[in-house]
């Protein structure tokens, strides 16, 4: 028997899932919606994906080596945000638009902040709505080879009928990742099965978004105009993979449902009262900002008070 | 029937399997024997022998030290050796009564017994009292004053803790397997005191053959039910035992019999049989030793004070070198560093790992994932809590109920980033207590 024995304070055994293995998973899950983009748009987009990924990967690193901080690239989060990032961007956006994109999503939002857990906003739609205005051409040019003129919802919006069948497959223009509902929900059910996410938040989003268009989008309970505003721009990816994001969803229960319909009800108003056709980054980069608020009200009572002697 | 169970909780790796098929078997203390002056909630006991005495098996040799105290027995025969500090499981040294065991087991005559039905209510409870049995599940806490409430009247459930949630444990389960009928007899005991109240048996239901020998022995008590529970740790936590129950909240501030219920785990409802029923006091107690580092797992029943070391030798010592040993289960017990210390009344396990979880995985950066807001059965919000306590705020700390957390380590169990958040939280309390007592 050795003489030094670990002593350490109750409870002695922990879980085995690790912030890396979390974030694995959500890498995994996000690989159907890679391969159809990959499938879908060809090469532009591989090599879209691949100078995110790396950017975002190599901006936290390097930061942390220049910081005399410890590195964490090891814990696949920059992975995460680099990838989202490039799910997000038009197939056809030159290199360099992942370049600058990465680097605001991992320097700005992430590190300046405090780096992983500490960001307020969640740095990948951080990133794309820094790219949005400041490259706004670049990024609402949906133009690729396989497909021109405008994406099912900007075409939805202007009156115009859409194919639902190819909307829910993918075979659409849009960004990289978004087109395919089928490939996102595909990832969204291997991060329910194995406990990553659940469906408070994108069940609660989703529902009170279309109970929002169906009083206000003018076409009551039409199932074709739902099914479209549901399969088209990026609400799904939104509403599994960005509205989900731990750091910046409230971590009390009540509060995530709260944070879910709230999600819905600004996406609806951006996609049927706002200038442009998407609204879903915008909505979850400013629920990312009522977050502490929503956290504040709905913090859960504790076992047993209010009982007699409390 | 929704499952009977709380909000929380966790489902850790159980290890039973290594221990529960083992039948209870007797150890005979062959080195010193060792008596902390405190094994109990409440004042130290004050020794009635002096180095030198002789005693008796079963022989009071400290007496309850005030009223909220419990007295102790010897529980071999031979020569008092020492009354001085020694070391116990937490680490610390406390005053300890050492007797040399002759090895003849000699032993008092217990003092004559009445038949149940002609005892009062004040009778037994004396004879708990006497008996020095207090709470055998951990806590320790005297049994005479959970079974003395002010209205006695007001008492609805007698509830006994048989959820045995702690993983690794399997004391109580063959306790109920080998000697049911000393459990449904000490519940019936207790009852007594209460003319109001119904007895639960209260059992997980990873223990079905349990659930059935129970309800075989009861079924012509009609003021006794067994009652099948979720298996689902902390299950066995009193304030969730009551309410997965009862359907009864308590708090951090109020007790069982705030809620008309009086909790006691299995060993202890035992403990109050041998009391009562037949006479004698507080001297054993069974105690798992098990874990991957033992050769042999078992469950033995050891008299009080017996060292560490032989129960690891009456296990077939070590089959690996184990890098953490730990009086008690995985969740809530203590970490040793030193296997030269007691049994005491509390003792339930003795568990030897040759992994260690928690020095093996580093604490990093909160990702805000919010299990530990699913699984505290608490209902706070620990990653908050542990942030408060860091940073010493213990306005916010308060405000946010950190003294409704009950220690069960659920929290530090999920975390994704292995952060130590019921030790944070745990020592913030421990201040806080300390404070109110000044």
């Amino acid at each position: 028997m050795s003489d030094l024995m670990k002593v350490s304070s109750n409870p002695h055994i922990r879980s085995k899932a690790s912030t890396s293995s979390i974030m694995l998973a959500v890498v995994i899950a996000l690989l159907p919606a890679a391969g159809f983009g990959i499938y879908n748009f060809g090469l532009d987009a591989l090599i879209l994906i691949v100078v995110t990924v790396l950017t975002t990967v190599l901006t936290e690193y390097i930061f942390e080596k220049l910081m005399g901080k410890k590195v964490t690239i090891g814990d696949y989060s920059a992975v995460v945000t680099g990838l989202l990032l490039a799910l997000n961007l038009p197939p056809k956006a030159p290199w360099w638009i992942g370049v600058v994109g990465g680097v605001f999503a991992i320097l700005v939002v992430k590190m300046l902040f405090g780096g992983l857990g500490q960001n307020f906003m969640n740095p990948a739609l951080g990133a794309r709505c820094f790219l949005l205005i400041s490259f706004t051409s670049i990024m609402t040019n949906f133009d690729c080879d396989a497909y021109t003129g405008a994406t099912p919802l900007a075409a939805l919006k202007a009156g115009e009928s859409v194919n639902i069948f190819n909307m829910v497959v993918g075979k659409t223009a849009g960004t990289i990742g978004e087109t395919s509902m089928i490939a996102i929900v595909i990832g969204a059910c291997f991060l329910i099965l194995t406990g990553v996410i659940d469906l408070r938040i994108p069940g609660s989003y989703i529902v009170s978004f279309v109970i929002f268009i169906s009083i206000f989008g003018g076409h009551g309970l039409d199932f074709s105009f739902i099914s479209a505003h549901l399969a088209g721009g990026g609400l799904m990816l939104g509403a599994f993979f960005m509205a989900t994001d731990y750091v910046t969803r409230p971590i009390t229960m009540k509060g995530q449902y709260v944070y879910g319909i709230l999600l819905g009800i600004l996406t609806g108003i951006f996609r049927i009262f706002g200038a442009s056709a998407e609204g879903v980054s915008y909505a979850i980069i400013i629920g990312n900002l009522l977050v502490p608020l929503i956290e504040k009200a709905t913090l859960p009572k504790a076992f047993g008070k209010g009982g007699a002697k409390a | 029937m929704a499952k009977l169970t709380f909000v929380g909780g966790i489902h850790p790796y159980d290890g039973k399997e290594l221990s529960k098929d083992k039948p209870i078997k007797a150890v005979l203390p062959k080195g010193d024997l060792v008596y902390p002056l405190s094994q109990h909630i409440g004042a130290p006991a004050k020794p009635i022998v002096a180095k030198g005495d002789h005693v008796l098996t079963g022989q009071m040799i400290a007496e309850a030290g005030g009223f909220v105290s419990a007295p102790i027995y010897a529980t071999v025969s031979g020569t008092v050796k020492a009354i001085e500090p020694r070391r116990v499981v937490t680490g610390d040294n406390v005053m300890s009564i050492v007797v040399e065991n002759d090895g003849l087991y000699e032993e008092v005559e217990y003092p004559a017994v009445k038949p149940l039905d002609e005892m009062s209510k004040e009778e037994i409870i004396e004879r708990v009292k006497d008996a020095g049995v207090v709470g055998m599940g951990g806590a320790g806490f005297p049994t005479f004053i959970k079974l003395s409430p002010k209205e006695p009247e007001k008492i609805d459930y007698v509830i006994a803790n048989c959820a045995e949630c702690e993983p690794y444990l399997t004391s109580d389960y063959r306790r109920m397997i080998e000697e049911p009928e000393k459990l449904v007899e000490g519940l019936k005991v207790s009852l007594k005191l209460f003319d109001n109240a119904r007895g639960i048996l209260a059992v997980e239901d990873n223990k079905p053959d349990c659930v059935e020998i129970l309800k075989k022995l009861t079924k012509d008590e009609p003021r006794i039910s067994v009652k099948a529970l979720k298996t689902k740790y902390p299950q066995g936590a009193e304030r969730q035992l009551i309410y997965a129950t009862t359907g009864r909240k308590i708090n951090s501030s109020m007790l069982p019999a705030d809620a008309g219920c009086v909790v006691n785990n299995v060993d202890t409802i035992v403990a109050i049989y041998h009391a009562v029923i037949e006479g004698k006091p507080l001297m054993n107690r069974i105690v798992t030793v098990t874990g991957d580092a033992i050769e042999d797992p078992r469950n033995f029943i050891v008299r009080i004070g017996t060292n560490y070391h032989e129960l690891i030798e009456e296990a077939g010592g070590f089959k690996k070198d184990p890098v953490k040993i730990i009086s008690g289960g995985p969740m809530m017990g203590f970490g040793i560093f030193d296997l030269d210390v007691p049994t005491t009344k509390t003792a339930s396990a003795l568990l030897c790992l040759t992994e260690d979880d928690v020095s093996k995985m580093e604490p990093s950066a909160c990702i805000n994932c919010g299990r530990c807001v699913e699984v505290c059965p608490g209902r706070v919000v620990p990653r908050l809590l542990a942030d408060y306590a860091e940073n010493y705020n213990e306005e916010a700390f308060l405000a946010h109920d950190g003294m409704e957390c009950c220690e069960c380590g659920c929290c530090s169990y999920v975390c994704p980033a292995k952060r130590p958040l019921t030790q944070t939280i745990k020592s913030m309390r421990k201040m806080q207590l300390a404070k109110k007592k000044k």
